[in-house]
């Protein structure tokens, strides 16, 4: 049997796989079919009835995602019959949405307003809103995410996404008819279902109905507040991801600009995340290095993704031990930036506002926790995601793509090779390896670039010796894996030294913050492979790529904390964490 | 075990026990036939023995000893089309699901009977529960299913009492449960209580009802005869499908191909509400003109009732008016004629009541029972909703005629199950044969309302 079906669509003839849909081969032979609920590898339900087709001798129209081809199908793509229902489909959905374009956070890349403008949509629905509407609910109660009935299409495209990368099922929708609605397991709070924050469900939302918790308001009221010394710290693979949003091709580094922006944007100083990831390693590292010599609790789990934080306290409290007391390289920074680096330019800490810009809504949580605070003052004051820092941009009607680059000045923004990589999935373990093995075999190696953590694989294993011991590491990145890793772990089958663990498949580059991409530019694009891709040349280029090597930071602890994990190393620079195992009882 | 003796013996006792009960006339309008309902307030439900002593089980027995594929021929052969409203031919199906390769398969009883004004169901289930168990056993041989389901919608408390005292009494006896006829097949049937939703009438919301999840319809194909239940070959039939299979196997597929209209063999049990002189069930040949059901079956319309329009299967149905009422009954007659058998519930309209209030009152109904797994039915029925609001409260112009019209064929065109593609059918049907009603009602700037 032939695995090829012979078929036309609008008439041409076509050779297609057998098992394929309409959708994909009318695509791949540049025949274009609108849709809304269908998501590549994540959505693919047929409900929303956006790219029907018509096929010759069925009666109604089909969703050609869903349609499999066969031997002499005929279809149409675009006949009067199509197009009227796809008008149709839109026009009643554009009747329940809440048109808010200009304040909305998806104003420049909304699917749906790209469906209504491509299909002549003219909305006649709307004078009878009154009437039909449904109810709008918007629930934003938590930190990090905002869900908004107004606005959602009900597509599923968020629920397909958060089972296929987190397998929590936390999000579903809930009741019936007109009356349906996305939920999540704690209808009134996300924050209590159980939720990780990984952001996926924003990412594949078509429209603004689900979104972070908006940031810019608080880092905007600080600005006008003449009082207020606002310091702005981006995380490392903001630079990677920014460029996207002004129209780069992804995996375009736009440190330098990125920097001017924040200039222009009017904050006081400019710090960087990077700084904090070299100081990081070294308290992490030496952490490590105390285990090991003094018999310490193994694994060793690394502490820097506030997602995987919530995955651990909520499902496997029984290993918090395992976790490094480490804040994360930004709370850190934070903690430094007003406790340290502000005194020394005698700016009282209580005037100083930190602003974090993440690729991550779980920081909004994490900058939240009682206990990340020094001395009475918050850490971090302020989380903006990378699209965040987008739109404040826009706003400001500031002309990225002419920007000057900039490089700042100030202590807490210089930075080796090895914080650089923090926002790839292997990057935290290779760069706390390349100082571990210096200061446990007590000299300096040329060779820094430990390949066997980086790639895309989902756990990935090494064994490496270091002064005579064997130490097992190994990396883990995404829920899934996250949850695989876990029976792995407790099978005993192998005993680790030090994991790696992100919230999010590919670690920060593809963080829950990071702009978000039409569906047809996502599909064609490693996304992931091409920021890591950025971050990994940035460090091939830096004179220096080892975090102990970093000046500014060894200064830090000349001058201020003496040595790694000293008293007040520990005070400011590490934290505590909490059982939260009534989120999965929730569940 | 069960054997023929056995059997026999039970009846023997039993026809020696109820004297000539059996014989008792009961009183039918000449037209009514009672090959489905010949049980019905003869026996009493709540005895397998009686059942038995009327011959029950026999079909099954009968096709223990057959080969499947000769069962499945017999069914063909009877003509007999499925009567949970879409009128599929039952032999096909079986034949299907038993040319699916699989490990296990299923059969499932549809009693979720959701439709207003229908009850059929509901009767021969009450009246005569073993008949559709037996059914459901002979289809099991057929196809090679073991287990069976029975989904009874939850608003049918007393068919729950007597399905589950005739599940019970069969388990005893032998005849579930434990091979059959020395035979090495053993049938298995669960009840299982629906949660109240009209959708999950649908086979597939079913079935995901049935595997627990919330009750919304998959995507066809694949169709449940070759991924149905768990993933598993599965029969879906109706209960009035399925009660009459043991006659159908006992006296053959010819005698029932005889009966009625030979595009819709045999009887089509119908229930008729509204202006007639004698509502009620009925049990009809098909084929029978509709005049002739409305004034010699249920007695004419009511005193002082002038006749309208009659309406078939209710909030998926279309109307035929005085001059249509010579067309006959049969899936495809009627739906040659633009109206749907469906289940065969018949609503007759007097000239008190309104076309457009009654197609807003049926519209609110979808409206509550859809899904909302899909935009045209989940949003569409709310709109075509509000526009019949806005017309029937005087206030709809030319233009939500127009739009009342475009949206209902979207919906049929574009819905992804049978209630969305079916909800505007009254709709339609209503502005092709009463326009003047709707028309009337628009908003008139002459009169300055
Ligand atoms: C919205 C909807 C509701 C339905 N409700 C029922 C029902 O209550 N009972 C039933 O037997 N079939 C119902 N059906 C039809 C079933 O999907 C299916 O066709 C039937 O059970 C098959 O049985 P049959 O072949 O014996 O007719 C419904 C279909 C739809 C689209
Ligand atoms: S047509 Fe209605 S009931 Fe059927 S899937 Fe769509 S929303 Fe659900």
């Amino acid at each position: 049997m032939s695995d090829f079906v012979k078929m036309t669509i609008n008439d041409i003839e076509l050779k297609a796989r057998k098992g394929q849909t309409v959708l994909e081969v009318a695509e791949e032979n540049g025949i274009y079919i609108p849709r809304l609920c269908y998501l590549k590898g994540i959505n693919n339900e047929g409900d929303c009835r956006v790219c029907v087709v018509d096929v010759d001798g069925q009666n109604g129209l089909k969703s050609s995602c869903k349609l499999e081809v066969y031997e002499g199908m005929k279809v149409n793509t675009g006949n009067e019959k199509v197009k009227s229902s796809v008008k149709n489909s839109l026009e009643l959905l554009a009747a329940n949405h809440s048109f808010e374009c200009w304040a909305c956070s998806r104003e420049h890349n909304c699917e749906f307003l790209r469906l209504l403008r491509k299909n002549n949509v003219q909305n006649p629905l709307a004078e009878k809103q009154e009437h039909g509407r449904k109810e709008r609910v918007i629930r934003d109660s938590s930190v990090s995410l905002v869900l908004d009935s107004g606005k959602c299409l009900l597509c599923g495209r968020c629920v397909s996404a958060c089972h296929t990368y987190t397998g929590l099922d936390i999000l579903s929708i809930n009741k019936r008819g007109s009356d349906s609605i996305v939920e999540s397991i704690d209808p009134i709070s996300i924050d209590n279902s159980g939720c990780v924050y990984c952001g996926k469900c924003i990412q594949a939302c078509p429209v603004g109905a689900l979104t972070e918790k908006d940031g810019i308001m608080k880092v905007q009221e600080a600005l006008n507040d003449p009082k207020k010394f606002v310091v702005i710290q981006p995380a490392p693979s903001v630079r990677v991801a920014l460029a996207e949003e002004f129209g780069y091709p992804v995996g375009t580094n736009v440190e330098g600009k990125m920097y001017r922006a924040f200039d222009e944007l009017g904050f006081d100083d400019i710090g960087d995340v990077n700084w904090s990831a070299d100081l990081t390693i070294i308290e992490e590292g030496y952490e490590f290095i105390d285990r090991l010599q003094n018999g310490g609790v193994f694994p060793m789990f690394t502490s820097c993704s506030p997602g995987w934080i919530r995955y651990i306290e909520g499902y496997e409290a029984e290993y918090l031990p395992s976790l490094s007391s480490a804040k994360s390289p930004h709370m850190m920074q934070g903690a430094m930036t007003k406790q340290y680096y502000a005194p020394k330019m005698n700016i009282k800490p209580e005037d100083v506002f930190v602003v974090s810009v993440m690729p991550c809504i779980a920081k909004k949580f994490e900058i939240e926790r009682p206990e990340m605070q020094s001395h009475g003052h918050r850490d971090v004051d302020a989380v903006i995601t990378t699209r965040e820092l987008a739109r404040m941009i826009k706003y400001n009607e500031i002309n990225f793509r002419d920007l000057e680059e900039l490089k700042p000045k100030g202590q807490l923004s210089q930075f080796t090779g090895a914080a650089n990589i923090f926002g790839a999935t292997g990057g935290v373990m290779e760069a706390a390896l390349r100082t571990v093995v210096e200061v446990l075999e007590g000299k300096s190696f040329d060779e820094v670039e430990y390949k066997m953590v980086r790639g895309t694989e989902e756990i990935k294993e090494a064994t490496l010796n270091v002064h005579g011991i064997d130490v097992n590491v190994a990396v883990v990145h995404g829920v899934r894996a996250i949850k695989e890793f876990f029976e792995i772990l407790k099978s005993g089958e192998k005993q680790y030294h030090f994991v790696e663990f992100m919230g999010c498949i590919g670690g920060c580059v593809n963080g829950g913050g990071q702009p978000i991409t039409l569906p047809e530019t996502y599909e064609k694009n490693d996304f992931i492979e091409l920021r890591s891709k950025a971050l990994y040349d940035e460090d091939k280029d830096m004179a220096l790529r080892k975090s102990h090597k970093n000046r500014a930071v060894m200064v830090t602890y000349e001058e201020f904390l003496e040595k790694p994990n000293s008293h007040r190393a520990h005070e400011m620079l590490h934290t505590h964490y909490k059982n939260r195992e009534y989120l999965k009882e929730s569940k | 075990m069960i054997t023929l003796a056995k059997l026999m013996k039970i009846k023997e006792k039993t026809l020696n026990e109820v004297g000539d009960k059996f014989n008792k006339n009961i009183e039918l309008n000449s037209l009514e036939i009672r090959d489905k309902l010949r049980n019905a307030g003869v026996i009493n439900p709540l005895s397998i023995e009686e059942y038995i002593a009327r011959d029950g089980y026999l079909g099954a027995l009968k096709a223990s000893q057959m080969k499947q594929t000769d069962i499945i021929q017999e069914m063909k052969k009877s003509g007999l089309r499925g009567r949970g409203g879409a009128g599929f031919p039952t032999g096909l199906k079986w034949q299907f699901a038993h040319d699916a390769n699989a490990d296990q398969k299923y059969i499932i009883m549809n009693a979720d009977e959701g439709i207003p004004g229908d009850y059929m169901d509901r009767i021969i289930m009450e009246s005569d529960p073993h008949s559709v168990i037996e059914g459901m056993l002979i289809a099991g041989m057929a196809i090679g299913a073991t287990k069976g389901f029975i989904y009874l919608r939850i608003e049918y408390p007393k068919c729950k009492v007597v399905l589950e005292k005739a599940i019970k009494d069969a388990y005893e006896l032998g005849i579930l449960g434990s091979p059959l006829f020395n035979t090495d097949f053993k049938f298995d049937i669960e009840l299982r209580i629906g949660a109240g939703a009209y959708i999950c009438g649908e086979e597939t919301a079913l079935i995901e009802s049935i595997e627990g999840m919330k009750g919304q319809p998959r995507n066809k194909p694949p169709f449940p005869v070759t991924e149905g239940l768990y993933g598993k070959p599965t029969v879906v039939n109706n209960v009035e499908t399925l009660c009459i299979v043991p006659q159908i196997i006992q006296k053959g597929g010819h005698w029932y191909h005889k009966i009625g209209n030979p595009e819709t063999p045999g009887t089509k049990i119908h229930t008729i509400s509204g202006k007639v002189k004698r509502p009620g069930y009925y049990e009809l040949p098909t084929g029978m003109p509709i005049k002739t059901i409305l004034e010699q079956v249920a007695g004419g319309m009511a005193n002082g009732s002038d006749f309208k329009a009659v309406l078939f299967s209710g909030p998926s149905g279309g109307f035929l008016k005085k001059d249509e009422l010579f067309r006959r009954t049969g899936f495809d007659t009627l739906a040659k004629n633009g109206v749907q058998m469906g289940a065969g519930g018949l609503i007759v309209l007097d000239e008190s009541n309104d076309i457009v209030s009654l197609c807003r009152s049926f519209m609110k109904f979808n409206m509550k029972e859809s899904c909302g797994r899909c935009t045209p039915c989940r949003e569409g029925t709310v709109r075509i909703y509000e526009l019949l609001k806005k017309i029937e409260s005087g206030m709809g112009t030319d233009k939500d005629l127009i739009q009342l019209e475009d949206l209902s064929y979207y919906m049929i065109n574009s819905a992804f199950c049978g209630l969305g593609q079916s909800a505007p059918n009254p709709v339609l049907s209503g502005l092709d044969k009463f326009r003047n009603e709707f028309q009337n009602k628009l908003y008139n700037f002459g009169e300055g309302k």
